[in-house]
């Protein structure tokens, strides 16, 4: 029997291309884009994913009403966070609306979201540094994990991000990323996978990660 | 290591790719979503679609274009064009572009660009500048397919637009756009060294050296061009190779 994949929609941003990607590489699953508590309960596997602001995410994760069962879903189905949906998974970020310290998070992994500070570094080729980091860059696959399957190391992603994860248990760490430092760009607990990166934008072994991810028995 | 992007830039109008030469003269290049295809399978970073069609029938073409080729490549897709609201935006986003690209309406309107990005976030956002160049290291901003001066200095509305929440910033010499000499240098790296966010060199590309010149002298983070790549003078994949041999850190 086909399973459901459901990717999470709270209302912030496109979820078309994230959509077309698993469409893509489980064209036998029924994916869909979920919009009531319903729909994460009924899924076998839930997709969170996110862009723009933390505190746009959050809040409209809050008012959505599917936040209830997106932190049911994440204690037993198999769930990946992608970009923001990855920072989302922590415990705070330090994009805040003006006059804020922290803006808190789901809290299902340990540790917060900063922000590069890059000013007045130069890269390699004496050129700076830019915030936002966009572009394609190496995944170093710090454990094995089954999403890694059939993705050789080193291996490059898209990303376009201005804030990154700092996991505070080091098993938690699966791949990291070097942008003026080093950084975690993938992170995995129990039956959770998230990604820094777009791997709906990254073309053949991002659509690998997702074909990994709906095969994936944790 | 970040790797240096190489885009691909699909002109597109009624439905088909066209290219030309100082923004005039326009030759038929071919179907939009071959081409696009095509490009993926050579290895291209992203691409781009400008829509450069003046009728609003036109317009929803490229909406159609947009919707089949991101259901069939999936890689970074960047539309502009006759983006003037945050509806537009909002459009394109749907039809599956993954930024936006503004140019004379973020200059009418600059509050444009900050409500978009407020909006979508800046990882969206790009704006486009048009550049003639008025003096030795000076130039000017130029709107409406390069036929408008806007009155603005290059590089003070780069940062402008930067600080308003653009995330990228596509710059093209008109001087040198179609022309095969190579990007205007002075201009990408006035602007690159300028802004803190991402500077695309367009406009004159002829052969493999230009591109990285646009990355070691002008500090570009990613070279754009069309006719090279769309008449089958050289693939994405070669272009690579040439730039990794050059010492620049591609993704083969």
């Amino acid at each position: 029997m086909a399973q459901t994949i459901a990717i999470v929609d709270y209302g912030m941003g496109n979820l078309r291309s994230v959509y077309q990607a698993f469409h893509h590489v489980a064209p036998d699953e029924n994916v869909l884009i979920a919009r009531k508590p319903e729909e994460i309960r009924n899924a076998d596997r839930v997709v969170l994913p996110g862009q723009g602001a933390m505190p746009d995410c959050m809040k409209h994760l809050e008012e959505s009403g599917l936040l209830e069962a997106l932190l049911e879903a994440s204690k037993s189905k198999p769930l990946l966070g992608v970009c923001v949906g990855e920072q989302m998974l922590f415990d705070r970020s330090a994009e805040v609306r003006p006059g804020e310290r922290w803006t808190s998070c789901l809290g299902l992994i340990s540790g917060e979201v900063r922000r590069f500070e890059l000013a007045g570094k130069k890269q390699a080729d004496g050129s700076a540094y830019k915030v936002p980091h966009m572009g394609w860059n190496q995944i170093r696959q710090d454990r094995q994990h089954p999403i890694w399957n059939g993705i050789p190391d080193l291996t490059s992603f898209y990303f376009v991000h201005s804030y990154y994860v700092v996991p505070q248990r080091a098993e938690d760490v699966v791949g990291s990323t070097e942008y003026g430092a080093w950084f975690t760009s993938a992170v995995a607990r129990d039956n959770i996978f998230a990604t820094q990166f777009h791997p709906e934008k990254s073309a053949e072994y991002g659509l690998k990660l997702y074909q990994n991810f709906v095969s994936w028995q944790p | 290591m970040l790797t240096k992007r190489i885009i691909p830039c699909l002109d597109v109008t009624a439905g088909r790719v066209v290219k030309g030469v100082n923004f005039v003269g326009l030759r038929d290049a071919g179907d939009p979503v071959e081409i696009a295809k095509r490009y993926n399978t050579q290895g291209a970073d992203e691409l781009t679609f400008l829509d450069i069609t003046a009728t609003s029938d036109g317009r929803d073409l490229i909406l159609h274009i947009i919707e089949d080729v991101a259901s069939q490549v999936f890689i970074p897709l960047t539309v502009g064009g006759g983006v003037r609201t945050v509806a537009d935006v909002r459009r394109l986003l749907n039809a599956g572009a993954d930024k936006v690209s503004m140019n004379s309406s973020a200059v009418a309107n600059p509050d444009l660009v900050s409500d978009a990005a407020a909006y979508y976030g800046s990882q969206c956002i790009v704006v486009a500048i048009d550049a003639k160049q008025t003096e030795a290291g000076n130039w000017e901003v130029f709107t409406h397919g390069g036929r408008t001066p806007a009155g603005k200095d290059v590089v003070e509305w780069a940062c402008e637009v930067a600080k308003r929440g653009a995330g990228e910033i596509l710059l093209t010499s008109m001087n040198r756009d179609g022309s095969k000499d190579g990007f205007d240098l002075a201009l990408t790296a006035a602007v690159s060294d300028a802004v803190s966010v991402p500077v695309i060199a367009s406009g004159g590309v002829g052969n493999l050296q230009h591109l990285v010149d646009g990355i070691t002298k002008g500090h570009a983070d990613a070279v754009l061009a069309a006719s090279i790549f769309h008449y089958g003078e050289y693939t994405v994949g070669q272009a690579k190779e040439y730039m990794a041999a050059q010492g620049i850190p591609v993704r083969i």
